[in-house]
């Protein structure tokens, strides 16, 4: 069990390396897409089953999809080409600063919620129980997050949205 | 359970492989199921896809007036022609001993991969196809999600390998699959959520079992036979249709404007596997649909149940790929703005009305006498109304068709 776990982390955390240290971009997302598909198998490895597939399902379809999308729509050419400055100080210290107030606000977060120790065996959670738990006592917040993505998806759309003058050889 | 269900033939199969498995120490007994299981659904799907080739290449034949191949036999016997039979196998090893073009220019290592990919996504899906009476490779809780997921990631294989290759063609038609498969995708989960809902479960396994009774011993409780089941039935069609990225959806490969599109700089083992994928994916997705819709492996009649039921699978199975096959030589393709106005104009909001049609059929179950024919004039009114409304509104303006330039 715990080699399985080592080797997950392998691949999770090697391909999040590898994708920031890739100059190409779409290698990037690919392998950002991999390390997504590395959390999914630790859901796997822990039971939860359900959300594993979730995970799947909407991260390595969907969002890849998405990711993918505004990679190639918004870049010119593969390799990104950004000029390589010389490193200043102030850009280092820049760096430093936002690394810090980050790992501050993480582990304060961490060190301040409270984890109660897990039962020895873990529990048995069938997709339906999940469902129902989902429905009844969380059924507002499902709601309001519906509702949120929708506003976001009318939004997108809304802006996406051009009044182009409709030419009689495009209708269908 | 009725007593086919322990008949000789019904039990053969998973009786040799026990018997098999028990020749091996105890340790490698489990390891040894599994892979026999494996390699079960390798070979009689690959074979099946060998036939499927053979099938659509013959009917296609048949629906153009023409005769199709008909000429490979066998290479030791003269003159025996078995109808061209043998052409996939002859077909197998051309593609096999051809020579292996990698464009100078390409992603070698994403090139190489893509083709990989998208066989290995296109076979795990078959894990959860319940086959027969106790056959299913994996039994799983969250089965139709596992399918999903499984299927998800062939799309970014076609992406790979239209980005990898490095030719405008390939591109182009890699774009227009993210575009398909993304509009695809949500008709698709949607048409299958009344049968969750419905059936209570997404146990694939338990979803069959639910369709396994009879009224009056003939007419069988498959949920195609349903107002719901009907509509969902179709659209999965519909969906599954342009999730294999097959004619009138074949956009992504389309051959007359893009040179096969994602395909254009695969040649021979990796292009095989890509036409292996789409003919395992095609497979797939119509093994789900008679798995959720057709009533899986159960007989369409209680006194037809002496025929094993991993024959009428099979049968069932094959029944829908002829289906496929008649609406490729049938249909026209779509182009890319007809395609998506289909998905996101007319097939989701009709899915998604059609789960509100199931839930109202899990809250009348409990209505009889007359009321059940309220119950299935309800039913079909809230999918047909919206289908005649919504398809004479989508369509108004637009017909006549009105030619400027030619004429």
């Amino acid at each position: 069990m715990t080699t399985a776990l080592i080797l997950i982390a392998i691949l999770l955390l090697g391909s999040a390396a590898a994708a920031m240290l890739r100059r190409n971009l779409i290698h990037s997302a690919l392998l950002l897409i991999a390390s997504w598909a590395g959390v999914a198998a630790f859901y796997l490895w822990a039971g939860a089953e359900f959300v594993a597939f979730a995970q799947v399902l909407i991260y390595v379809g969907a969002i890849s999809m998405v990711v993918l999308f505004a990679v190639l729509l918004t870049r010119q050419n593969p390799v990104a080409e950004l000029p390589a400055e010389p490193a200043s100080r102030m850009r280092a210290l820049t760096g430093i600063t936002v690394a810090v107030c980050t790992a501050a606000i993480l582990s304060a977060a961490i060190l301040s919620s409270k984890f109660t120790p897990a039962a020895d065996t873990a529990p048995q959670t069938s997709v339906k129980q999940i469902g129902l738990e989902l429905m009844h006592r969380h059924g507002t917040a499902l709601l309001i997050v519906g509702v949120i993505l929708t506003v976001a998806l009318l939004g997108a759309t809304i802006l996406a949205a051009t009044d182009a003058k409709e030419k009689p050889e495009d209708r269908p | 359970m009725s007593p086919a269900s322990d008949s000789y033939l019904e039990r053969a199969p998973l009786e040799l492989r026990d018997w098999l498995v028990q020749f091996l120490p105890e340790p490698l007994q489990w390891l040894a199921h599994h892979l026999i299981t494996v390699v079960a659904v390798l070979a009689v799907f690959g074979t099946f896809f060998a036939f499927t080739t053979i099938a659509e290449r013959k009917l296609l034949a048949r629906l153009q007036n023409r005769l199709g191949p008909n000429r490979s036999g066998l290479p030791w016997i003269k003159g025996l022609k078995l109808w061209g039979l043998t052409q996939p196998f002859a077909d197998a090893v051309k593609t096999l001993t051809k020579e292996d073009i990698v464009p100078a220019t390409a992603d070698k290592w994403l090139h190489f991969l893509a083709p990989v990919i998208v066989v290995a996504f296109s076979l795990m899906t078959f894990a959860v196809l319940p086959f027969g009476r106790n056959m299913i490779p994996v039994e799983l809780n969250a089965a139709l999600l596992y399918f999903f997921a499984a299927g998800a990631a062939t799309e970014l294989a076609i992406f790979m390998a239209g980005w990898s290759s490095r030719n405008k063609y390939s591109l182009l038609a890699a774009m227009r699959a993210l575009a398909q498969l993304i509009s695809y995708e949500l008709p698709l989960i949607l048409s299958v959520v009344p049968i969750v809902l419905v059936a209570g479960t997404l146990s694939t396994k338990a979803i069959v079992l639910t369709q396994g009774y009879w009224t009056s011993g003939f007419l069988p409780h498959w949920f195609v036979f349903t107002p719901w089941g009907l509509a969902g039935f179709l659209i999965f069609i519909v969906a599954a249709l342009a999730e294999s990225n097959r004619s009138p959806f074949d956009l992504p490969e389309a051959e007359s404007e893009l040179i096969a599109g994602h395909l254009t700089e695969y040649s021979g083992f990796k292009y095989a596997l890509f036409f292996m994928a789409e003919y395992f994916g095609l497979t797939a997705l119509s093994a789900l649909g008679v798995t959720l819709f057709l009533g899986g492996w159960q007989a369409p009649c209680v006194f037809l149940e002496f025929i094993p039921s991993y024959l009428w699978f099979m049968l069932k199975l094959i029944g829908m790929i002829v289906f496929f096959i008649w609406v490729r030589g049938t249909l026209l393709r779509l182009r890319i703005d007809q395609l998506t106005r289909l998905a996101w104009k007319f097939l989701v909001p009709l899915a998604l009305l059609n789960v509100g049609n199931a839930a109202f059929w899990v809250l009348s179950a409990h209505w009889a006498g007359p009321l059940q024919l309220v119950r299935w004039a309800v039913s079909f009114a809230v999918i047909v109304i919206p289908f005649v409304i919504m398809g004479r509104s989508l369509t108004a303006g637009f017909a006549p068709r009105t030619y400027r330039y030619a004429s």
